[in-house]
């Protein structure tokens, strides 16, 4: 009943991106299986909203498949598709802001020491005490609650695992203004945290 | 070592992008600060939350339209 290890293996990105290249569009269709998930998340922790995630998802993805024949393949797709969406999620919030809704980066937000205020322990286990809606829920407001590019370099950084220069090369900031934004990212989201989950 | 530049440090602490030195310094400090043993504790927290890979699925709706969309272009893409 054992099937062959190429029958079962997944394809190599690589390989799934020649064939993409070549006109093979359930290559590229399997490159979108493999990371859509991925790519919504971070749409929805760089906007804060689903509406927006789901236009950077699709603008992200229609742009990559556009733009297949350019890439060159010096870095890997995912890479790329992250970059590529990153940009997206930042070009939603510069709209935003020339509507007037939202300021992109308040200087205040650079400024001034950041100290907890609440010290106390979390209750255990907390997203098992929930249900799955309610802590995103919770999540997403707290996430949406901070500086558009705090919100970006805690996604990069914590999230997707990027290191701290390649958090700065694709955002175009310093390394040490990347460690700052962390700094202040994760302090602020476990404040915010904190008011819901601490023990007591 | 005092509470403020045990958090100060948090960060880099976090990521072990400390030396050996100063990162025993604020070790002795959280073993003896509750406060600051907290913060640490519910930050690492706080990121994990995040990572939860179980969180934040896409939707069926908006997956169908994502791949709705892939599939016009397509046929308007000249090969």
């Amino acid at each position: 009943m054992s099937e062959s290890p190429e029958a079962t293996l997944p394809k190599d990105e690589s390989v799934l991106v020649a064939e993409a290249k070549a006109g093979n569009y359930a290559a590229f269709d399997e490159l979108v299986n493999r990371y859509e998930k991925k790519i919504y998340r971070l749409g929805l922790h760089i906007t804060g909203n689903q509406e927006d995630a789901e236009d950077v998802l699709q603008e992200a993805f229609l742009k990559a498949f556009q733009h297949l024949p350019d890439f060159r393949e010096d870095s890997r797709f995912y890479t790329w598709i992250v970059r590529i969406a990153v940009n997206e999620g930042l070009m939603k919030l510069r709209k935003r802001r020339s509507s007037k809704e939202v300021a992109l980066d308040d200087p205040e937000d650079d400024e001034g020491e950041v100290m907890p205020r609440e010290f106390a322990d979390w209750n255990p286990n907390p997203e098992q005490q929930l249900a799955r809606a309610e802590l995103e829920s919770i999540l997403m407001k707290a996430v949406a609650g901070l500086p558009p590019t705090f919100r970006t370099v805690f996604y990069l950084r914590d999230v997707e695992g990027l290191s701290t220069e390649e958090t700065a090369e694709m955002l175009n900031l310093s390394v040490g203004a990347v460690k700052a934004r962390l700094f202040r990212a994760r302090l602020r989201l476990r404040e915010d945290l904190s008011r819901i989950f601490k023990r007591g | 070592m005092n509470c403020r530049k045990a958090i100060n440090e948090i960060s880099n602490y976090l990521d072990g992008d400390l030396d050996a030195e100063l990162r025993e310094t604020i070790q002795v400090h959280l073993d003896k600060c509750h406060h600051c043993h907290a913060v640490f504790d519910t930050t690492r927290k706080t990121i994990e939350l995040y990572c939860d890979g179980k969180l934040f699925e896409l939707p069926t709706d908006v997956r169908l339209r994502l791949h709705e969309a892939l599939r016009r272009k397509l046929c308007s893409t000249p090969r």
